[in-house]
């Protein structure tokens, strides 16, 4: 599903921040992105994300060779990848219930085939409350909720989460980790970026470590 | 059919199952409309449509006005007899006038008379004056049937063999002037309404810009989300059409009423010498229905210029924004 292979990504005339890495995320797989701040765990995500373009090297996304691609080939892609970011990125101006169901609106799909879905979703990450809130009253736990069933709501073939219990608590926390779990069994290849000990403790799953810009896998 | 079709519910709520609120729609717009500069775009065009709808409107009545005249002069031919030593001028003027008749496309002759040709002069030798005390000639005006041609040098022939001192006069030296003068104004008209347009697009695209910059996280979301710059650019372009066309319709709306009302305003200054001036210059001051469907059609052009505007800058930005 992924192939990186040699890629260096440096910004601008700076140090190379991601030195040869070569690594695959095959289809339905789990795995936690970890290392030190720092070390190149978001500018790896926005690669996969193509946010970022590699500096050197073969990223393949898809069987896409993503050199290749051009912008309306970048969105149809993106279809396809679920991002959760640590800054949330909500639209301010839609309640929490729009914000979540901003994917099918997107794709121009009929509300009333997606509605019970997304109020289903919110619901289960507790916001079923807030579904009206627009983003600037909610907490910053409340944002990541949201933010997180925007990314998992079109059960994207690939989930890309940065630190996606960073602003939860221990039990909210493993109750995200179950629905990333649930989305990885039906089908969803799941890479998630963290810190948390705790949280990779929980389920015993593929790890890729970031050191001083090299990738170390963990089967 | 997308993954979420082929499975079941991501999540089981169990009994946990909620009421689902009747609240919760998709009401907002994606992109809000408070969050670009309206008010200050729709001026700008209004100002700019009404500009381009007073010039053309203008160009239209100066044409149509010059068009009346041409027909007018081009529809007489004037003969002059001026007097000569030994010769009898009613005779001359009456020989002139059946050798005019003759004439295939003359359909009516008048001979001035003496008086009436006094009548010419008097505003540069007042009256009281006697015309056999000055050599002034006498003039024979015919009516053209309207789309015939003149053979010119065949009536020039016939006034001379019967009046040797007889000269045509087919007033085309007026003609061309009259031409000139038009097809100045209609091209200084296109001039200004170029100069509109593109202050317009001007105007527009800095607008876009601005729009585009505030709303920039929006966009940023919108491709987090897998949307196309097609599917932005629309969502932007929405505003900008609707902002474009109430600022067209507005200014095009004040212009048309402007002309609406001109003729009464024109009959207010009649009389006047500012009022007949213009009079003699733009005729009536009425716009004919054609010309207040060419602004109707302005505006609405106007209006997608604007659109046009907006989308091409929209898409120049989009590049930029990833």
């Amino acid at each position: 599903m992924v192939r990186f292979e040699n890629v260096g990504l440096r910004y601008g005339l700076g140090p190379e921040i991601l030195r040869d890495l070569s690594f695959q995320i095959p289809a339905h797989s789990f795995q936690f992105l970890t290392g030190p701040s720092g070390a190149g765990k978001t500018s790896l995500l926005k690669l996969l994300f193509l946010s970022l373009r590699p500096t050197r090297g073969l990223v393949n996304l898809f069987g896409n060779d993503v050199s290749l691609l051009g912008k309306d080939e970048v969105a149809d892609l993106r279809k396809r990848i679920g991002i959760v970011l640590q800054d949330f990125r909500l639209l301010d101006h839609m309640t929490t219930y729009e914000n979540v169901a901003l994917p099918f609106r997107v794709i121009g799909r009929d509300e009333s085939s997606y509605r019970k879905e997304v109020i289903d979703l919110l619901k289960w990450v507790g916001l079923g409350e807030r579904m009206d809130a627009l983003p600037p009253i909610l907490s910053g736990g409340e944002k990541q909720r949201a933010a997180i069933a925007r990314a998992v709501i079109s059960r994207p073939q690939l989930l890309l989460a940065d630190e996606p219990t960073g602003n939860v608590d221990p039990t909210l926390g493993r109750r995200l980790l179950r629905l990333f779990i649930e989305l990885n069994k039906s089908g969803t290849a799941v890479i998630i970026a963290t810190h948390d000990i705790t949280l990779m403790d929980q389920y015993e799953a593929r790890r890729l470590v970031l050191h001083q810009g090299r990738l170390h896998i963990y089967e | 059919m997308s993954r979420a079709d082929q499975h079941g519910p991501l999540v089981d709520l169990g009994q946990e199952r909620p009421q689902i609120s009747a609240r919760a729609r998709n009401r907002s717009p994606i992109v809000p409309r408070a969050s670009i500069a309206g008010r200050a775009l729709v001026a700008v065009v209004a100002i700019m449509t009404f500009l381009a709808s007073i010039t053309t409107g203008m160009v239209l009545l100066v044409s149509a006005s010059a068009a009346e005249w041409q027909s007018e002069v081009a529809s007489e031919i004037t003969v002059q007899v001026r007097p000569a030593a030994g010769r009898d001028a009613e005779r001359d003027v009456a020989a002139t006038a059946q050798a005019m008749r003759t004439q295939p496309g003359i359909i009516e002759v008048r001979p001035f008379t003496k008086q009436e040709s006094a009548q010419l002069l008097e505003p540069w030798l007042g009256t009281g004056f006697s015309m056999d005390d000055l050599p002034v000639p006498r003039v024979v005006v015919g009516r053209v049937q309207p789309g015939t041609t003149l053979d010119l040098a065949v009536l020039r022939n016939r006034v001379t063999q019967a009046a040797p001192t007889a000269t045509v006069d087919d007033h085309r030296a007026w003609i061309e002037r009259m031409r000139s003068m038009g097809g100045a104004t209609v091209l200084a008209g296109i001039g200004i309404l170029a100069l509109v347009i593109l202050a317009t697009i001007i105007s527009v695209s800095f607008a876009t810009r601005g729009a585009m910059a505030a709303n920039r996280p929006i966009v940023e979301v919108l491709h987090f989300v897998g949307a196309g710059d097609r599917y932005i650019a629309n969502r932007f372009l929405r505003h900008f059409l609707r902002l474009g066309l109430e600022g067209g319709l507005i200014g095009g709306g004040v212009a048309m009423l402007a002309f609406g009302f001109s003729e009464s305003i024109a009959g207010w200054f009649s009389g006047t010498p500012v009022g007949d001036q213009f009079a003699a210059l733009l005729g009536t001051f009425s716009l004919r229905p054609s010309g207040y469907l060419t602004l109707a059609a302005q505006a609405v052009l106007i209006g997608a210029i604007t659109a046009w505007a907006s989308r091409r800058t929209l898409f120049a930005t989009l590049n930029d924004i990833d």
